[in-house]
């Protein structure tokens, strides 16, 4: 039998196709790896607590709340969303929470897995993997959330509802995407973990998370560029049935993901063993 | 001849001293490592060689042992060689499935049962779900603590983790097996049992194996490479003489008074009629006479005390003792002097580095006055390496 053989030196192998190729097949060889490791943590996660799935709706949920009581209230006027301002704000919250996950998830995967890298050689990918599953994971819970605000508004149900789980994917490979490209940099130092999770609350205002974008203005024109907005606001017109506005920016916005997702992932492939080197075990 | 399954060549790797500017050179590391890493690597400030040009090959069948102080860059080398980190200089070839004990019980969730933690463990070392499965009731019992398996493993002790650790690692078959420092815990029981494990895979595989116990080293080991600061400083086939090697590393000649009263006080101790001398350590041939010269300063002393000499051997066990002396073959010569001779012959003791300690006490009542440890060592030369601290004469007949 031809045993197999691995080379260890300095110089990193640099062909794409073949890179991405052992990749790949890393991943399929620890299919079972990434979802024993999603499994362990959504365990462990709702076996020491009480509220257990709870938490993870309880801050979109809260912002939510805020924001429709801000808007009940009058003490902020938000112009007409077209649909029951309830759900329009708690859908923005909660896909917003979807994708700010996705981006720390493999972040936080590969953190929580620092004493193993430093110890055991692994197909580091299915980190990444088991990251995208405890996403979903969370995210389904979510949907089924939103779905009962959809229909105790009166929303009612549409076809289009049935691609929304398309648009969540959208927005979990958006996010782990962008998750991917800071990961080395924010293992090295935590002040990529601050300035992101600062940054993230800056960018939701410009967002159409909790209000629509304005007819006109400085505003309108930062929202538009805003690549956030379209896996927002299409996610959301799915749902309540409404025809998606910004379903070619998504697309686009998809489509660059696609082989960015690839590229973030070889650069993490290649980054996992100088991290090592510099992380304490 | 079987073939060669780990290739070492010129193996290098440095290290930074400081962490802000560890994680400086992380971040050009990261950028070089996009362009492909091709420049010449030299040490950039504040950084160190690690590992310093080691080469190495091993065949199926074969163990090496990794021996050398505290950060001599053993374990450096074995994350090496298990594909953590990446060399600096020099390259490393491995054919097979590559295992590693280094950390036992990877991945356990401390809340998650034992049972659940074998299928986090296993899928971390490479098991597959229907793997685990098939095996499961063996590890089980391989642990030995079937009847806590669906207990939380956070109430489990340090030595039951550790089982659990190792009864699901034994389940690997690596054609190349890397063991760390894991083996220490555990109890006797289990560390045996270890090795029995050890024993039966050894001639499937070749081993690279990490431990500062010499009695482990050459038991298993046949071939061994002794680092310093990075270096090998002694490579080949003949473990005894790098076991001997690392031992004299050691060897302090400083004396301890472990205790005083005050009463006697040591001035000089000699070995006589010795062999020769390395690194101002006396030595002695196997079967020579082993000749202690003592010579005590009496502070307050009215009766000649006690002397008991002991031998201990390099890892402090103690090995033999001198008879104590009788009262009359010891005078007070002069009146605050106290010099004597004790003489051995034909002393058997296995080749080594020993050292004396010493206890002088009241004759009547025990009572101690001094209490000295290493105050001279020796060394036993003898051709062959010998684990037992003793090396009888014998002679045979058939009868």
């Amino acid at each position: 039998m031809e045993l197999e053989t691995k080379v260890y030196q300095k110089e990193g192998n640099l062909r794409i196709g073949k890179l991405l190729k052992e990749s790949l097949a890393d991943i399929a060889r620890s299919r079972f790896l990434s979802f024993q490791l999603a499994k362990r943590d959504i365990q462990a996660q709702y076996r020491q607590s009480y509220l257990g799935i709870i938490w993870a709706f309880i801050t979109p949920l809260a912002t939510a709340f805020v924001w429709i009581f801000l808007n009940n209230s009058g003490t902020v006027r938000i112009t007409d969303t077209g649909i029951p301002y309830p759900v329009y704000a708690f859908s923005g919250t909660l896909l917003w929470s979807i994708i700010t996950e996705s981006i720390n998830s493999p972040m936080a995967s590969t953190n929580s897995a620092k004493s193993i890298l430093s110890k055991i050689n692994f197909p580091k990918e299915a980190l990444v993997v088991s990251g995208i599953y405890k996403l979903l994971f969370n995210s389904s819970i979510k949907v089924v959330l939103l779905l009962i605000f959809v229909f105790f508004y009166g929303v009612g149900f549409h076809w289009s509802l049935l691609l929304f789980p398309i648009s969540i994917l959208g927005g979990v490979l958006f996010g782990t995407t962008l998750g991917l490209f800071i990961t080395p940099l924010g293992l090295l130092y935590k002040d990529i973990g601050r300035m992101i999770s600062f940054g993230l609350q800056f960018l939701m205002y410009v967002t159409p998370v909790v209000y629509a974008i304005p007819k006109s203005g400085i505003m309108k024109t930062i929202m538009e560029l805003n690549p956030f907005t379209p896996i927002i606001l299409t996610a959301r017109d799915l749902a309540v049935g409404f025809p998606p506005t910004y379903l070619t920016y998504f697309l686009i916005v998809i489509a660059c993901c696609i082989p960015l997702f690839f590229i973030a992932l070889l650069f993490y492939r290649i980054s996992i063993p100088i991290l090592v080197e510099r992380m304490s075990a | 001849m079987n073939e060669v399954l780990i290739s070492v060549e010129n193996l290098s790797k440095k290290f930074c001293k400081d962490l802000k500017t560890s994680l400086w050179y992380g971040v050009k590391d990261l950028a070089s490592g996009l362009s492909g890493n091709r420049n010449e690597r030299e040490l950039r400030p504040k950084e160190f060689w690690a590992i310093k040009d080691i080469s190495f090959e091993l065949r199926r069948g074969e163990c090496l042992g990794l021996i050398g102080h505290n950060g001599a860059g053993k374990s450096t080398l074995l994350k090496i060689l298990n594909g953590l980190i990446n060399p600096d200089a020099g390259k490393v070839t491995i054919k097979g499935r590559v295992g590693a004990l280094i950390e036992l019980g990877a991945g356990f969730n401390p809340i998650l049962s034992g049972r659940e933690n074998i299928y986090n463990n296993g899928a971390i070392l490479g098991f597959t779900r229907k793997e685990i499965n098939e095996k499961i009731e063996e590890i089980i019992d391989f642990a030995e603590i079937r009847e806590f398996i669906d207990m939380p493993v956070q109430n489990y002790s340090s030595g039951m983790k550790v089982r659990l650790g190792f009864a699901v690692a034994a389940q690997m078959q690596p054609d190349v097996l890397i063991i760390d420092e894991v083996l220490a815990v555990g109890d006797l029981g289990f560390v045996l049992k270890c090795f029995k494990q050890i024993d039966t895979i050894l001639p499937k595989t070749a081993i690279v194996f990490v431990s500062h116990s010499m009695p482990m080293v050459s038991r298993i080991c046949n071939q061994i490479i002794l680092m310093d600061r990075g270096e090998s400083i002694f490579q080949g086939e003949d473990v005894g003489k790098a076991i001997d090697k690392y031992y004299t590393r050691f060897v302090d000649n400083e004396s301890n008074v472990v205790f005083t009263d005050g009463s006697i006080d040591l001035e000089d101790i000699e070995l006589l009629d010795t062999f020769g001398y390395e690194k101002n350590i006396p030595q002695l041939r196997w079967g020579d006479n082993l000749k202690l010269a003592f010579k005590f300063k009496i502070n307050s002393l009215v009766a000649i005390p006690a002397f008991h000499i002991s031998i201990f051997d390099k890892e402090q066990r103690p090995v033999a003792i001198f008879e104590p002396n009788v009262e009359e073959l010891i005078s007070l010569n002069d009146s605050d002097r106290i010099e004597f001779i004790v003489e051995h012959k034909n002393l058997q003791l296995s080749k080594g580095i020993y050292s004396i300690n010493i206890v002088v006490s009241k004759m009547a009542n025990n009572e101690p006055l001094l209490r000295m440890n290493g105050i001279a060592s020796f060394q036993v030369l003898h051709q062959t390496d010998t684990w037992p601290p003793f090396l009888l004469k014998s002679s045979y007949q058939s009868i």
